[in-house]
């Protein structure tokens, strides 16, 4: 839920990475908080095994500039994939403003993708949200590997309602940013549309 | 968060770190955003601090909910040299208090306790306000009301 403060003039919004186990939803943040220069970013948050599997979330807040006079903040969370990590999950997806579903484009995986998708929309409906009326936005990872699905299975089997597509290799920055400029751009759009503008 | 509200609380945490002798004193919302701090921790990172909090609030209330308990209204860390006190206020929001020799648990439970009772109420106020005016059709003076896409493009720039 975005959290405006008039006093400081702050507004922060939460994003959430999902997906499979190893998808690339941990390379994702990872990526971002390379790139990003140091005054636009904090730290990047990591609980996680010692294997580096996420254990219970990254964090990265993000600081995008200012937009009529607000301080406009970004924070980016991941889940832990795995799945029996449900109940963590379920914590971090609470007050969510977006979400980005990060695909494994890889064949063996497909199972996986869809099992997770549907682990989304319940763990979204119990905090009260419907997928279909959130800010989302998908990302097909892992295009450069040589076993993967196509662009237009993967569609058939992941995609809902006309929701944003990007395909990436999240280890490599392709289609991360833009991944996540379409996300955030669906969030303040969707902030302007319920404060009736 | 509305300013004269926001004024109110920061009075509050401001009085509450005098009065427990604590080292810092930071409120922050369930899903992770700070909403008020105070203290002499100038270099925390605040941003974090309340990202692992809400974690930590939310697991700790997971595993009251397995065993049977609404929740654990409070937690508390003892370190070597500093210790972490965290504890809920209204329904939404964490109170973290951060002392060290100068002062005691018990002495910042007894203060914590006097200043839960003035936040709720005025988180209740907001909330009431809030309430208000949704009822009345008062639009916010919402920064996104006249948001462009302009606007927007420009943050990515």
């Amino acid at each position: 839920m975005t959290f405006i403060n008039y006093a400081s003039r702050e507004i922060n919004c939460k994003i959430v990475y999902y997906g499979p186990g190893l998808g690339g939803k941990t390379t994702n943040l990872q990526y971002i908080y390379d790139s990003t220069a140091a005054q636009s970013k904090g730290k990047l948050i990591s609980l996680a095994t010692e294997t580096d599997r996420t254990l219970f979330f990254d964090f990265l807040p993000l600081d995008l500039g200012t937009v009529r006079g607000f301080k406009t903040r970004f924070h980016l969370y991941t889940v832990p994939g795995q799945v029996f990590y449900d109940a963590s999950r379920k914590l971090i997806l609470k007050g969510v403003d977006g979400v980005v579903f990060v695909a494994d484009s890889q064949r063996e995986r497909m199972d996986a993708n869809v099992e997770s998708l549907y682990n989304l929309e319940l763990n979204l409906k119990q905090h009260g949200y419907e997928l279909d009326k959130l800010p989302y936005v998908v990302q097909f990872n892992k295009r450069d590997l040589p076993n993967i699905v196509s662009y237009e299975d993967l569609k058939s089997e992941l995609a809902r309602n006309g929701e944003p597509i990007f395909e990436s290799v999240a280890n490599r920055g392709i289609g991360v940013f833009e991944t996540l400029k379409a996300v955030a751009k669906q969030v303040l759009m969707e902030l302007r549309k319920n404060s009736g503008g | 968060m509305y300013e004269q509200e926001y004024e109110q609380l920061k009075n509050v945490i401001t009085r509450l770190c005098a009065d427990a002798n604590a080292k810092f004193v930071f409120l922050v919302d369930k899903s992770g955003q700070q909403i008020a701090a105070h203290g002499e921790m100038l270099n925390l990172d605040t941003t974090s601090l309340a990202s692992l909090t809400a974690g930590n609030v939310a697991a700790t209330d997971g595993l009251a909910h397995l065993i049977g308990e609404r929740g654990f209204p409070v937690l508390s860390h003892e370190g070597e040299r500093d210790h972490m006190y965290i504890s809920k206020v209204a329904s939404h929001v964490i109170l973290v208090v951060i002392f060290d020799e100068r002062s005691s648990l018990g002495l910042v439970r007894l203060r914590v306790k006097r200043a839960t009772g003035e936040m709720t109420s005025i988180f209740e106020s907001i909330d009431s306000k809030v309430a208000r005016e949704r009822d009345v059709g008062v639009g916010f003076d919402s920064p996104f009301a006249e948001i462009t896409e302009d606007d927007i493009e420009a943050l990515f720039n």
